[in-house]
């Protein structure tokens, strides 16, 4: 089972070819499911970014309004 | 903070694996023994290398958080080691490919690099669990930090200790009995400049997009009202407190 390497003879060109495409596909396929990842992270954040802008224009004008504790409570 | 600089290395990182493909097919001739097959060596060996670097590097950035009590350090530990987990994933996915092409078998137990490789993969595989372990965050990442250095202080010694081996049935890029002629090492060379590029760009995406996270929850606590003490999800990932997230916050403020 180990032989050494001199006396293993090279595969040719279309069978090595799948095994070599296998191994660059699987890096491919790892950065892709990462930047997928990174993808929904962004867009999650973009969400949580526009519920603030949300909450922050509904915040303002509350040194004026009487009823700030029961706002504040909402939020929480 | 993070993403300073971010734009100027994805482009970097895009066109240096870009070459390095171009070199790996049109460049590097054909190795005689394996034949195409070496190809993926161009892959393989420079992401066994990288995964084993960003190893020793989360240990030494958890030597900076036990120094400090920074919590960025720590984040920066589990970046990158979280990082050199899925290098390690894809080396032995590709390692076993080159294997089973060359060998004829997926896996070869009494070959002491892969076994090795192995080992300190299944021993960076319990940092994860580690951490989710322990719910307290300060002691969470106080004993992730201790893990990361002694883990890290094993890569090398582990290293060696294959090297000093005397079953050399491991193809050896790099020094050993058979070093690669000019154009193979400089294609070998680009190849891991390229994956350390990715590398690094990934780790930085990362902690930006965790910078970029504790600064909304930060944000959303403060226009809530509530104490920076308040519920804490139970994670195995280090929570930036608001008082770390600032370029310019004191370091070790955070103990």
């Amino acid at each position: 089972m180990a032989l050494p390497l001199a006396e293993l003879p090279a595969l040719p060109l279309h069978e090595a070819g799948k095994y070599v495409a296998g191994a660059y596909v699987v890096l491919f396929v790892l950065v892709l499911i990462y930047v997928a990842i990174m993808a929904l992270r962004l867009s999650r954040i973009e969400r949580e970014l526009g519920e603030l802008l949300e909450l922050s224009q509904a915040a303002a004008p509350a040194p004026e309004a009487e009823s700030l504790p029961a706002r504040e409570s909402t939020l929480a | 903070m993070y993403g300073k600089g971010l734009r100027a290395l994805s482009i970097s990182t895009v066109v240096a694996m870009a070459v390095a493909l171009g070199l790996v097919f049109f460049y590097a001739p054909l190795e005689a023994e394996q034949g195409f097959l070496q190809k993926i060596f161009y892959l393989h060996v420079p992401l066994a290398i990288v995964a084993l670097c960003g190893f020793v590097i989360g240990g030494l950035l958890a030597i900076q958080h036990l120094r400090t009590r920074d919590p960025r350090w720590d984040m920066r530990s589990y970046v990158a080691i979280h990082m050199s987990l899925i290098f390690a994933v894809a080396t032995l996915i590709t390692g076993a490919i080159w294997a089973k092409g060359s060998w004829g078998h997926w896996w070869v137990w009494n070959e002491p690099t892969l076994v090795s490789f192995l080992i300190v993969f299944l021993l960076y595989a319990t940092y994860q669990p580690l951490r989710f372990a322990i719910e307290d965050p300060e002691r969470q990442s106080r004993y992730a930090s201790v893990f990361a250095v002694t883990a890290g202080a094993f890569v090398p010694m582990n290293f060696i200790a294959v090297r000093l081996s005397t079953a050399y049935l491991h193809p050896r890029v790099l020094g050993g009995t058979s070093n690669l002629p000019g154009s193979m090492a400089f294609t070998f060379l680009i190849s891991l400049i390229a994956m350390a590029l990715l590398y690094a760009t990934l780790c930085k995406y990362e902690l930006t997009a965790k910078h970029t996270r504790a600064q909304v929850r930060a944000l959303r606590r403060r226009l809530a009202g509530q104490a920076e003490t308040a519920r804490r999800p139970r994670s195995a990932a280090p929570t930036l407190t608001a008082g770390a997230l600032p370029t310019h916050s004191a370091a070790g403020s955070e103990a």
